[in-house]
């Protein structure tokens, strides 16, 4: 369980119990961990997407701005971040 | 949605959760095992590997994501690492619920590779391996070994133990186990009271004190180890005025399949009769989930009788349990009886009084225990037929 909060230059990664992949019967991204399924419809499965391993918070909210110019989207993306981090979907590399 | 009475007749196009029960055959006798009695009836007419993969690969185009591989001991059958990377490649979370016996360096390490999900280790103190569990022998030694091997191939560790009278006033011990093994999630389930555990009730249901206790341990337990290990606690539901929401609704979301291929709504439901349940083998997925008359029995409210029919929790709970209200009233479209508005509320209380009465320990009551092994499997066909 993550306690502190998110920082924003470590890397993210998926937790490793959890698949993530494009189900076309949801149509819709999901995360599917032991037993169970969470949908991540819209901007959510986007974001999730660009979570490989590779690349911070601020990486993230930088690729979204360039995808979609002139959109202030920093606010949902951090708040999504963080909420999946919060949940354990997602981990920082330490 | 098509509606019948006020809820919807919710036909899904796919099951998201499949269970391949892919053989009954166990090297344990668990007295609260919920397979069917007549389980070694299924030992000639098992599936494939083909037949398992067509299962999956038609499941999956409907949808299913959540592959369960259990048994039995699903370890006893040598294409369980086949069955996992196919199903991996497919695009499903596979999940292996197994008792750990079989489970060597060289499996798990091919499972890994496939894109195994999770495994689930059950503890399975049987009352004859009981004794054997509560002095650290044979059992600990054996299920340490395999939570070592879970560990280091970078899984949690989802340890599952079933509950009953005779194991539950040493919770104590079975939690210090359970840490010492290095358990990440453990999962504290009393026995459900049907098939071999039905036989045996009136061995296996705790009773109250035995229960606020154990639930009293599990709490102390949870605040001495924090977040380390995570503690389920799941008291039977002869206890509670409402009944449970089984499978989240008959053919809901999940669908399991039996060795020998007949597909089921849930695991038990193989014993409701007047309801022709498919064959992997004759029909494929896609019939049997949304064209099958097996599978449409009980979805909707339309079958409901009084109270259910007219009750306001009946898109809650959908009346409980087919199998339970079948097995204790007779008749599958009754209410489950654990419900205190069921008419036949009465054979559950009757129960509860009797559990409250005290016992002659373990040891003395062996003989009359039935254990699930082929010899009484075998015997009780002989006795249906």
């Amino acid at each position: 369980m993550s306690d502190g909060t998110l920082v924003k230059d470590k890397l993210l990664s998926l937790q490793k119990q959890f698949r993530f992949q494009w189900e076309p019967a949801q149509e819709s991204y999901v995360l599917l961990y032991p037993e169970g399924l969470i949908k991540l419809p819209g901007s959510s499965g986007e974001i999730m997407k660009l979570i490989d391993g590779s690349k911070s918070v601020d990486m993230i909210v930088a690729h979204l701005e360039e995808q979609f110019p002139g959109v202030d989207l920093k606010d949902d993306v951090l708040d999504f971040l963080e909420h999946a981090y919060g949940k354990n979907w997602i981990l920082t590399d330490d | 949605m098509e509606k019948i009475g006020s809820l919807p007749m919710i036909k899904p196009k796919g099951p998201l959760w499949v269970n391949a029960e892919i053989t009954y055959k166990c090297p344990l006798h668990c007295v609260f095992c919920y397979n069917p009695l007549d389980y070694a009836s299924t030992f000639k007419s098992e599936l494939s590997t083909e037949d398992w993969l067509k299962v999956f690969k038609q499941s999956r185009d409907l949808g299913s994501v959540q592959l369960g591989i259990s048994g039995g001991e699903p370890l006893m059958r040598d294409d369980v690492e086949i069955m996992v990377s196919e199903a991996s490649q497919m695009g499903y979370y596979v999940n292996l619920l197994t008792s750990g016996i079989g489970l060597t360096e060289k499996r798990i390490s091919a499972f890994k590779e496939g894109g195994l999900g999770q495994i689930q280790l059950s503890f399975q103190d049987s009352t004859k391996e009981l004794n054997d569990f509560l002095s650290s022998t044979k059992t600990f030694e054996l299920k340490s070994k395999v939570a070592k091997l879970i560990k280091e191939h970078d899984y949690p560790m989802v340890l599952n133990v079933v509950l009953h009278r005779l194991n539950i006033d040493h919770i104590d011990q079975i939690l210090e186990m359970a840490e010492a093994m290095g358990a990440d999630h453990v999962e504290l389930a009393n026995s459900q009271y049907y098939a071999w555990a039905l036989k045996n009730r009136a061995y296996l249901m705790p009773s109250e004190e035995q229960l606020r206790k154990a639930e009293e341990t599990t709490n102390r337990f949870r605040e001495k180890i924090g977040n380390k290990m995570k503690l389920y606690f799941i008291v039977p539901d002869y206890y509670a005025n409402r009944p449970k929401a089984c499978m989240n609704g008959w053919g809901s979301v999940f669908l399991n399949v039996a060795p020998d291929g007949l597909a089921l709504p849930c695991h038990e439901a193989r014993m409701l009769p007047g309801l022709t349940f498919p064959n992997v083998r004759d029909h494929d997925m896609e019939w049997i989930w949304n064209e099958s008359p097996a599978f449409n029995a009980y979805r909707g409210d339309s079958w409901m009788k009084e109270p259910c029919r007219s009750c306001d929790e009946r898109a809650t709970d959908f009346g409980g349990c087919r199998c339970q209200a079948f097995q204790l009233t007779g008749d599958a479209a009754n209410t489950d009886p654990v419900c205190d508005k069921s008419e036949h509320h009465h054979i559950i209380t009757e129960q509860i009084e009797l559990a409250q009465k005290p016992q002659p320990p373990a040891a003395d009551i062996k003989p009359i225990i039935f254990y699930r092994d082929d010899k009484n499997s075998k015997a009780l066909i002989e006795e249906n037929t």
